[in-house]
């Protein structure tokens, strides 16, 4: 897909896009360590449904967040086609299992805008703003609730 | 500048041995040990931290380390008696030594307030005991700061002093450890030569043959007539640094210095000339020993154990230790602590990384026999002794950390008014330093709480009818595997209505709770719980016991407590020797692979029909030795499968928790049996209740490692809905 650049004013931000289903969000670069593809991961007992499992990634245990579960979508049905990326989020370091990576955008954090109030639930806690891009919208996935949430669901 | 650097961290290195040294040779006096060894070992200590802070510069430290010393040489010659009082200001000294270097080190300020009115108090010891002894010179405090060696005076006699000139005996019997300490017996003789007219002779008697020489030993023995103006002392000085390795023996001359006669003519003797190079032939390899200082020498000294000395050495070094403990000292080296790490990890990289390659021979279906599985055998062999020596570098006494202990127990019956001793068992137990570094705040906080609302005060333990001393003891012991430590008092146990009332109150348990006496105990490790009534400033902030018993689960351990009203309380921690590895039955549960600790494991079997019970509706029992133990399923526990398995198609594992319920896991295979990496599942994600870690296997999946105690307990708690069993008996 095309890079899209919009520098003008704020400061410039990359965003890794990627997409679930039809839909597409967004991640902040610099969060992302790497993208690998899925392999089957190993079931965690009392996790929530949306934590897969863990996988070994070159000797450290990483679980593996399906992220369209998470977001209230249904389950995504992991194959070998779909791709995890593996993001820093505080001192953790996690999987998002996404259907596949779709573009990095260049733009300006000017050009986030508030999420829309329609959004309800789930979403509206993980979407920290939407960016819209050639007529696309993306959703801006924070990931510090994304954790933060995990860990209260949990407890 | 980096070599300085470089040195200065090593004297702070051994100035934490000689802390330690130090500590334990106090403790010791004051329990009433009044060997002149420890004294002299004490007294070392002190000194060499004196001497090396002497040429970094560190002012503070040496003007203390001075005055602490002309003190303990007041004891060390029996000018002043080591009362209970006399040690309390020796150990608070050393504490305040150890803050001293502490602060050297990291250039931080220090509490020059608490050093002046420790300088004043051992000062005015020091000058108690000359005006006590009507001495004269008790100007030693006036002496300059700058670092002179002291002389240690081994020899009692004191006629020594008296015969000032004339002439000495010298009977020298260097033991092997002298030369391995890159002394040599010709350039003694050489010095001795210096002072004097000597007449030198060798002693070849306990010389062997030669099929029966160990070339590495040391059979001879010196006699030299010296005459000379020089006193006692500085004959005796000579041999600083080797009177530890040999036997010595400086008698004033019974004729005058004119040479006389050879004391026994029955005794083979050799002349040799004292410029002679040939003289330490007997003790051989002397240059390619570790090469190590005179000042080592003397420092190391008493804890060297000459192993294969010859009959007539060995015989002195009996003598020798009766009056001092030899303990032997091997030989050890310095290393960065984080290129041990670097290793532990690349280690297990290579033990995951040789499971994974034995695994795709394996798939590739290449013939047992076949030579490349026999290396790949031999490969495992390998692996599994680097890995175990590896973990071997990082294993570490739990000695150190005890000596901690005992300072703040100090530290606290001077705050609190209350007398307590702390007694420590098993110091020598070994386990990996992490889990010795991450144990120091939880068991600080421990004896804290021992000390503060453990004991009694004196007056209430009187009208106890208890000793006005109270104790806390602390214990190490490795057992199945782990490492135990216990911290217990001997004072008046726990306050269960009281602990319950502010349960209550503080609204941690409903007010109609029913609770056995050991869940009351366990109140006390939720959050935000305190008992004592005043918070002191020493323990009871309301962040106690919870946080230790969460350091503690950090670590892979598990804590419990028991006590008895009126005697005490024990708290009792039971940690993993290693963070690393485990040895685990790596068994299949629906569709998943998981390990059991092999230390929980009693036993495996397959279940006879006649031995399983059904109890109510969905419990299963199984005949286990005589009783019976709870059949859990383990996949229907993780949430793996719904319906339980048929516990006769499987495997039954019968573990031991740590508590000693014992509990039949149903599994559907066994696969193997290996030592696993422990891989933290908490470092990315969080702690799984019922699961101790990961580990990575051979098909580098992740398997859950299971944590036997908190997996049962669960079970025992709430137990899942499960199918009531069909045909549970046969």
């Amino acid at each position: 897909m095309t890079e899209t650049s919009h520098a003008a004013g704020g400061s410039a931000c990359e965003f890794i896009a990627f997409r679930i289903g039809v839909q597409e969000f967004c991640i902040d670069i610099m969060c992302v360590r790497e993208i690998r593809g899925w392999t089957p991961a190993t079931a965690l007992p009392h996790a929530p449904s949306y934590v897969r499992g863990v996988i070994n990634l070159r000797g450290s245990v990483l679980p593996i967040v399906d992220l369209a579960e998470r977001l209230g979508f249904p389950p995504t049905d992991a194959t070998a086609r779909q791709v995890i990326i593996v993001v820093q989020v505080g001192s953790q370091i996690i999987g998002l299992l996404v259907d596949a990576v779709s573009d990095i955008l260049t733009q300006s954090t000017e050009n986030i805008q508030p999420t829309p109030e329609v959004a309800t639930g789930d979403v509206k806690s993980f979407i920290r703003g939407v960016l819209a891009i050639d007529g696309r919208m993306i959703g801006l996935v924070e990931l510090d609730n994304l954790m933060a949430a995990q860990v209260e669901n949990a407890a | 500048m980096d070599t300085m650097a470089a040195i200065r961290e090593t004297f702070f290195q051994e100035c934490e041995e000689q802390l330690g040294e130090l500590e334990i040779g106090l403790v010791a006096m004051d329990e009433g040990d009044a060997n002149p060894e420890t004294v002299n070992a004490v007294f070392r200590a002190v000194h060499s931290i004196k001497g090396g802070a002497g040429a970094f510069k560190l002012d503070r430290l040496v003007r203390f380390a001075h005055t602490f010393e002309t003190t303990l040489d007041l004891i060390r010659s029996e000018q002043l008696a080591p009362s209970t009082a006399v040690l309390k200001t020796m150990l608070r000294s050393a504490d305040v030594l150890a803050d001293l270097v502490k602060a050297a080190r990291v250039d931080e300020p220090v509490d020059e307030a608490r050093m002046d009115s420790l300088i004043e108090e051992l000062k005015s010891l020091a000058d108690g005991a000359h005006s006590a002894l009507g001495h004269e010179e008790s100007s030693n405090d006036a002496e300059p700061l700058d670092f002179q060696p002291v002389m240690f005076s081994f020899d009692d006699e004191p006629e020594g002093l008296e015969a000032a000139a004339g002439g000495y005996t010298i009977k020298f019997t260097p033991r092997p450890d002298l030369y391995r300490k890159g002394n040599e017996t010709v350039r003694l003789l050489r010095e001795l030569a210096r002072m004097g007219d000597v007449s030198t002779a060798c002693d070849a008697q306990s010389l062997p043959g030669l099929d029966e020489l160990d070339p590495e030993g040391a059979y001879l023995t010196w006699r030299v007539e010296l005459s000379t103006t020089q006193d006692i002392a500085s004959v005796e000085e000579l041999f600083e640094f080797v009177v530890d390795d040999c036997e010595l023996e400086i008698n004033p001359s019974r004729t005058s210095a004119a040479g006389e006669e050879r004391e026994s003519t029955s005794i083979p003797t050799i002349e040799v000339e004292s410029e002679t190079p040939s003289a330490p032939l007997a003790a051989g390899a002397v240059d390619n020993r570790e090469d190590s200082t005179g000042d080592d020498s003397r420092a190391q000294g008493d804890e060297t154990q000459s192993a294969g000395t010859p009959p007539a050495a060995q015989e002195a070094e009996k003598t020798r230790s009766e009056h001092g403990k030899v303990e032997a000292a091997a030989p050890t080296i310095r290393v960065d602590l984080e290129r041990v790490d670097r290793l532990i990890n690349l280690v297990g990289e290579l033990v995951i990384n040789q499971a994974m390659l034995s695994q795709r021979v394996m798939e590739a279906g290449l013939a047992r026999s076949s030579s490349v599985a026999a290396g790949l055998g031999a490969l495992e062999q390998l692996t599994r002794e680097i890995q175990e020596g590896v973990m071997a570098i990082r294993a570490q006494p739990v000695k150190p950390l005890f000596q901690r202990m005992s300072r703040i127990v100090r530290e606290l019956t001077d705050a609190t008014g209350k007398s307590v001793r702390l007694r420590t068992e098993g110091e020598a137990t070994e386990v990996d330093r992490t889990v010795i570094e991450r144990l120091a705040d939880p068991l600080t906080h421990m004896i804290r709480n021992a000390v503060d609302h453990g004991v009694e005060t004196p007056e209430v333990r009187a009208a106890a009818g208890k000793s006005s001393q109270g104790e806390v003891k602390l214990s190490a012991a490795h057992r199945s595997g782990r490492i135990v430590i216990e911290v217990s008092d001997d004072g008046a146990g726990i306050n269960r209505p009281r602990v319950r009332a502010i349960a209550i109150k503080k609204e941690l348990i409903p007010a109609d709770a029913q609770l056995s006496d050991g869940e009351i105990d366990n109140l006390l490790f939720l959050p935000g719980f305190s008992t004592a009534s005043t918070i002191s400033n020493i323990s009871g902030r309301g962040v106690g016991m919870d946080v230790v018993k969460r350091s503690i689960q950090a670590l892979g351990g598990r804590i419990s407590i028991s006590s008895r009203p009126g005697f005490g309380s024990t708290f009792s921690m039971s940690l993993p020797l290693t963070l690393a590895v485990l040895d685990g039955m790596v068994v299949k549960v629906a569709d998943q692979t998981l390990v059991v600790p092999l230390t929980a494991i009693v036993e495996t079997l397959r279940p006879k029909r006649s031995d399983v019970h059904a109890i109510g509706v969905n419990a299963r029992v199984i005949s286990d030795r005589g009783g019976f133990a709870p059949l859990i399923d383990v996949g229907q526990e993780l949430g793996y499968r719904t319906t339980p398995a048929d516990p006769f198609s499987g495997v039954v594992l019968v573990v031991e928790t740590e508590v000693s319920t014992r509990c039949a896991l149903v599994v559907d295979a066994i696969h193997d049996q290996r030592q696993v990496v422990i891989k933290s599942l908490e470092a990315n994600y969080r702690q799984v209740p019922g699961i101790a870690a990961a580990t990575i296997l051979g098909d580098g999946r992740v398997a859950l490692i299971l944590d036997i105690d908190t997996f049962v307990a669960r079970t025992n708690r709430g137990a899942p809905a499960s199918e009531p069993l069909l045909a549970a008996t046969g």
